[in-house]
């Protein structure tokens, strides 16, 4: 029996393939039959070993998680922009105005993916690197260089807030 | 004039802003205190370079599979970059190296 | 007047002087952190000398080569991070 989750991912690896390969290009009329054969052929390998880790089997609305994901995602971009123009500030200014800690703080989120992306952006906007986390309770341990990037942690959330509305847990404002 | 069109001064704009970013993340590896700070550096000016940089050579490559291959690395590099600096922190937290605190002695 | 070419190898040559510069940490260290995350951000740096070499010499081959590179770059930082923290690659 064929689910649909199987069938997604053997649809993903080959475009993945035609696009790495070249092997169709509709606007010069060239299909190349070999290439196409070989690139189902490696999709479908690619497809049964590497099935259980994409799927859990616990994901569920997973079309509104993406839309949700990509309305993400520019303002994650604005952060990063924002972020690093604080460190070119910091590192470029003669007296180097820095002040390194060690932040540690609660989420509500539980889901494999909300920790992920959770975890990934906290290391790439202003001034906080993300050391580690405990997916049973939701604790980040991270490093801020400056009290300032702390506070934006552990008094605004924003960030912890944006990413439960985009995964749907609890603590988005839902 | 210059023999470049627009779309090429654009790709120019955005490499420019790519060297700067990385230029800055060298200069905060060699100049920043301590290690933990040193990839506060990296971590975050290296990725927006880098990116920054592809995009300007995207512009510039216009609608061709070349295009989406470096689109690929875009995302591949928003995605390894961070993990990679968060395995190295991680890495170096357990193993007991001390953070640096302000007024201390650099390192 | 100038040509797209030689924005690209400013661009390379840029890149290599960062190169250099995050090479005094690889070599100098102190202690095999700073020297990992130094080799891991050369890592990253070549990636992107790659896309520009391949745009000086005109072959696109170097966009597959800089894919490859960025996935052995991530895989080494990882394994190397697990050891440093572990002392053994492979732990049960």
């Amino acid at each position: 029996m064929m689910k649909r989750s199987t069938v997604a991912i053997f649809i993903v690896m080959f475009v993945f393939w035609v696009l790495l390969s070249a092997c169709i290009n509709p606007l010069k009329g060239h299909y190349d039959h070999i290439r196409i054969v070989v690139g189902m052929i490696c999709a479908a390998i690619a497809t049964s070993v590497s099935r259980d880790l994409l799927i859990t089997g616990k994901e569920d609305m997973t079309l509104r998680k993406t839309l949700r994901l990509l309305l993400y995602i520019p303002w994650e971009l604005w952060q990063i922009v924002l972020a690093n123009f604080d460190v070119a500030y910091r590192v470029l200014h003669p007296k180097m105005p820095i002040d390194p800690r060690i932040i540690e703080f609660d989420t509500t989120l539980r889901s494999d993916f909300a920790l992920t992306t959770l975890a990934n952006s906290i290391t790439l906007t202003p001034g906080t690197i993300t050391i580690d986390v405990e997916p049973e309770r939701g604790r980040f341990l991270v490093h801020a260089i400056a009290s300032k990037a702390a506070d934006a942690l552990l008094v605004d959330q924003t960030m912890q807030k944006k990413v439960a509305h985009v995964y749907m847990e609890e603590g988005g404002g839902e | 004039m210059l023999g470049i069109g627009v779309t090429d001064i654009i790709s120019i704009i955005f490499m420019a802003g790519g060297i700067f970013f990385m230029v800055t993340g060298a200069v905060g590896l060699i100049r920043l205190p301590d290690f933990y700070t040193r990839l506060h550096a990296t971590g975050k000016c290296d990725t927006l370079g880098e990116v920054l940089l592809i995009t300007g050579c995207m512009i510039f490559q216009g609608w061709s599979f070349v295009s989406v291959k470096l689109l690929f690395l875009i995302f591949f590099i928003f995605m390894a970059n961070p993990v990679g600096t968060h395995a190295i922190m991680k890495a170096a937290y357990y193993t007991g190296l001390k953070p640096w605190k302000k007024g201390e002695e650099r390192r | 007047m100038f040509e797209m070419v030689d924005v690209f190898l400013g661009v390379g040559i840029a890149i290599a002087f960062t190169i250099l510069m995050c090479l005094y940490r690889a070599v100098r260290g102190p202690g095999v952190f700073n020297q990992v995350a130094a080799v891991n951000v050369i890592g990253t740096k070549v990636i992107v000398l790659l896309v520009a070499i391949g745009y000086i010499f005109e072959r696109p081959m170097f966009v597959d080569i800089a894919l490859l590179y960025a996935g052995l770059n991530f895989v080494g930082t990882l394994v190397m991070a697990k050891y440093l923290e572990r002392g053994e690659i492979c732990s049960a």
